[in-house]
């Protein structure tokens, strides 16, 4: 199969997304609700609500994309050693919707609050590679694109909802941040109630030795598969993050804070429509002239943040294009890795892809933070450009150099 | 099981997180008193911030029996019969700035954005100056930026950020662009202010005049200063060995001198301290469990530092 899957996949009709796919995009979409709700009033809560000074929450964040990064990779492992990806996976799941209720007794200790938010990352760090293993298990090798799209694309349904729903409880309860987390922690509840109830476990046929910590070496050492890490490490590196490119935007347009949640909202809706068609159009032509697309996507969008253009239209524009980089992106990435990497290891392959990811976005994002504080937005996003343009070239030197 | 039922637990589970969901945010609604007690405060007097709403304690009986208002603000500082007040960001409202005269009204909003910080009212009432967190984002602990600017009240006069002002340092001019200003101190003549600009990894005492549109550097490592009521000293928060992420302490400076007195407050005050009296100042202290208070040390450097106003923040003293 190697890489001649990746360029020319067999086309499939759209019965090639399983039931299982389905029930998986439904527990992401309605978990994702619980999430984005949390995340969207976070800084609020904090800074706002608990009166935080800006560093402190600095910290924080920093402390919510940190802690999710290696844990990806013992959860990987984990799963692909026990052979039980639903119960890693519904563990994390468990995990984040307990730490709903931990925002609501941690009270405005910062250690607490450290606690539980590192808790949530935790449990999304361990869930994410068996989920997404479960969907390579159980779709064809030629369906990925489309599996990984539809899956995303409910996944994004449920990241533009969250939002809505908490500025909607914040609403109706005259800003009451606590129903806003047992709002989170219930809707969560149902999520993993979903998963219990219809998502398969896919356990290997044979039963065969336990997978051991060399074997993750020896996938290493697969010419294939390091170049997807090292792709997907780029991927990371070009990006600076959500919070940036909506500062930028929110900077150079004046927007009010209000409007935060609503960037994230347009984002996740372009996304959601467009990353199962995407998804499907990369099985057809080619999972890597989609991604080079969504490159473009990106360099575009950070372009745009320092070029001429402002007003609405660049507010319209930019969040269209970021969704469009997401969609052409994310999902494609995971269908482009799937099949490179052995089932037995599958999850540990999937996981170390996404830490690579990980690591590197934390690195450019703090990069980027450190950028702009010495020469500005401008310069900083068009060296962001500059790093999509070689990630472009570098990724297509990586993983197109055998098609 | 059959896909019928488990359908049908996934419903009944769907119901009864409804109900619990629903039930939570009906009681915290009903259960979430905002009446606090409140009786009129005569004499010279301290405003205050009490749970986010301004309020005014007797300035000789500080801890006693405070008057609440209904103007919520997240800092506050009132002098001459002006009361600069820095409106929360609410979920769906941006927040700015509000300036209210001594009946409480409302005279004039700047829309800002950003997260309130600091405000300084001149003494006469008629200079506004306030200082905003923009960046409260980052991802870096020390990658935050501010936003400082002075409205005058008689002219109308709204400068919307310090970095339109020239700004020098030993003779240079300081242009980089990662300059943030913060805490403006305004002396008696309504014209010349005192900032502090923080550029290079060093946070300046600025000399300001507001009608030249320039700024000086006077001195290194000072932040949040504030004028004592004779204009001849401020006091003002110190980063410990020049490195924020290690504290700040109050000291007092004279200004002809630039000679320096620490005062008696050992822990770290991160704050724009405010002169209660020639003799005293005040500034706010976080507890552990988030609660601000009021604390109040000797401006001579002797003494101890005391609680002044148990729960409240943003001291103000007024006639």
């Amino acid at each position: 199969m190697y890489l001649s899957t990746i360029t020319r996949p067999k086309t499939a009709g759209w019965k090639g997304v399983s039931a299982n796919v389905l029930a998986l995009g439904a527990v992401s979409l309605v978990t994702d609700v619980s999430s984005e709700m949390v995340t969207a009033v976070l800084p609020l809560y904090l800074v706002v609500g608990l009166q935080l000074s800006p560093a402190a929450y600095g910290v924080i964040d920093g402390l919510y994309t940190g802690a999710t990064t290696l844990l990806r990779l013992v959860g990987g492992f984990l799963a692909d050693r026990t052979d039980r990806r639903k119960g890693v996976a519904g563990f994390g799941y468990a995990l984040s919707a307990l730490a709903k209720l931990g925002l609501l007794v941690a009270g405005s200790s910062t250690a607490a609050l450290g606690a539980v938010i590192t808790a949530d990352r935790a449990g999304k760090g361990l869930r994410t590679a068996p989920r997404d293993a479960l969907i390579t298990l159980s779709t064809p090798a030629g369906d990925l694109g489309r599996a990984f799209g539809v899956h995303r694309a409910m996944d994004g349904m449920g990241a533009f909802a969250g939002p809505l729903v908490a500025l909607a409880v914040l609403a109706l309860t005259g800003e009451s941040f606590d129903s806003v987390f047992m709002t989170s922690f219930c809707v969560a509840a149902l999520g993993v109630v979903i998963l219990v109830l219809f998502v398969r476990d896919h356990r290997s046929a044979v039963p065969s030795e336990p997978v051991r910590v060399k074997a993750v070496g020896g996938l290493w050492r697969d010419g294939g598969v390091r170049r997807v890490v090292v792709a997907a490490a780029l991927l990371g590196l070009a990006t600076i993050g959500d919070g940036f490119v909506y500062l930028v935007l929110q900077k150079r347009e004046g927007l009010s804070i209000g409007w935060f949640p609503l960037l994230a909202v347009g984002t996740s809706l372009v996304y959601l429509l467009l990353a199962a068609p995407l998804g499907a159009l990369a099985d057809r032509v080619g999972r890597l002239p989609v991604m080079l697309g969504g490159y473009v996507a990106l360099g575009a969008v950070y372009l745009l943040l320092s070029g001429p253009v402002d007003g609405w239209a660049l507010v319209v524009v930019v969040v269209a294009l970021y969704g469009v980089f997401y969609a052409a992106t994310d999902g494609v990435l995971m269908a482009l890795a799937g099949p490179l990497l052995p089932e037995r290891l599958r999850t540990t392959g999937i996981a170390l892809i996404q830490s690579g990811q990980a690591l590197a976005y934390l690195g450019s994002s703090v990069l980027f933070g450190l950028a702009w504080q010495s020469w500005g937005p401008e310069a900083a996003t068009r060296l962001a450009a500059a790093a999509v343009a070689v990630t472009l070239v570098g990724t297509f030197a990586l993983v197109g150099r055998r098609s | 099981m059959s896909i019928r039922v488990r359908l049908l637990i996934t419903v009944l589970v769907a119901m009864l997180l409804a109900g619990v969901a629903v039930g939570y945010a009906v009681l915290s609604r009903s259960g979430a008193p905002d009446e606090v007690a409140s009786t009129a405060v005569a004499g010279p007097r301290l405003v205050v911030l009490t749970n986010g709403r301004v309020s005014t304690v007797s300035r000789s009986d500080p801890g006693g029996p405070r008057e609440v208002s209904e103007q919520r603000c997240d800092r506050v500082y009132s002098a001459g019969g002006t009361t600069a007040c820095l409106r929360p960001v609410g979920a769906f409202k941006a927040g700015g700035l509000a300036v209210l005269d001594a009946g409480s009204r409302e005279v004039r909003t700047v829309p800002l954005t950003g997260f309130p910080n600091r405000t300084r009212v001149s003494a006469s009432g008629r200079m506004v100056a306030w200082t905003l967190f923009v960046d409260g984002h980052s991802y870096a602990a020390n990658g935050f930026s501010t936003s400082t600017g002075i409205l005058d009240t008689r002219t109308g006069t709204l400068v919307a950020s310090l970095e339109e002002f020239t700004s020098t340092v030993d003779g240079v001019v300081a242009d980089a662009a990662d300059r943030n200003f913060w805490g403006v101190t305004f002396a008696d003549d309504d014209n010349r202010f005192y900032t502090t600009l923080s550029t290079g990894g060093h946070r300046y005492l600025m000399e300001g005049d507001f009608a030249a549109r320039t700024l000086r550097a006077v001195a290194d490592n000072v932040e949040c200063p504030s004028l004592s009521p004779d204009g001849k000293r401020i006091a003002y928060k110190a980063a410990v060995n020049g490195d924020p992420q290690q504290g700040w302490r109050l000291s007092t400076m004279d200004l002809e001198t630039l000679e320096v007195s620490p005062l008696a407050e050992t822990r770290s005050v991160d704050d724009q301290p405010a002169w209660v009296d020639p003799r005293t100042i005040a500034y706010g202290i976080q507890r552990d469990d988030g609660v601000n208070d009021v604390w109040a040390v000797p401006a001579d450097g002797s003494g101890a530092p005391a609680v002044l106003v148990p729960e409240a923040s943003s001291p103000a003293a007024v006639d």
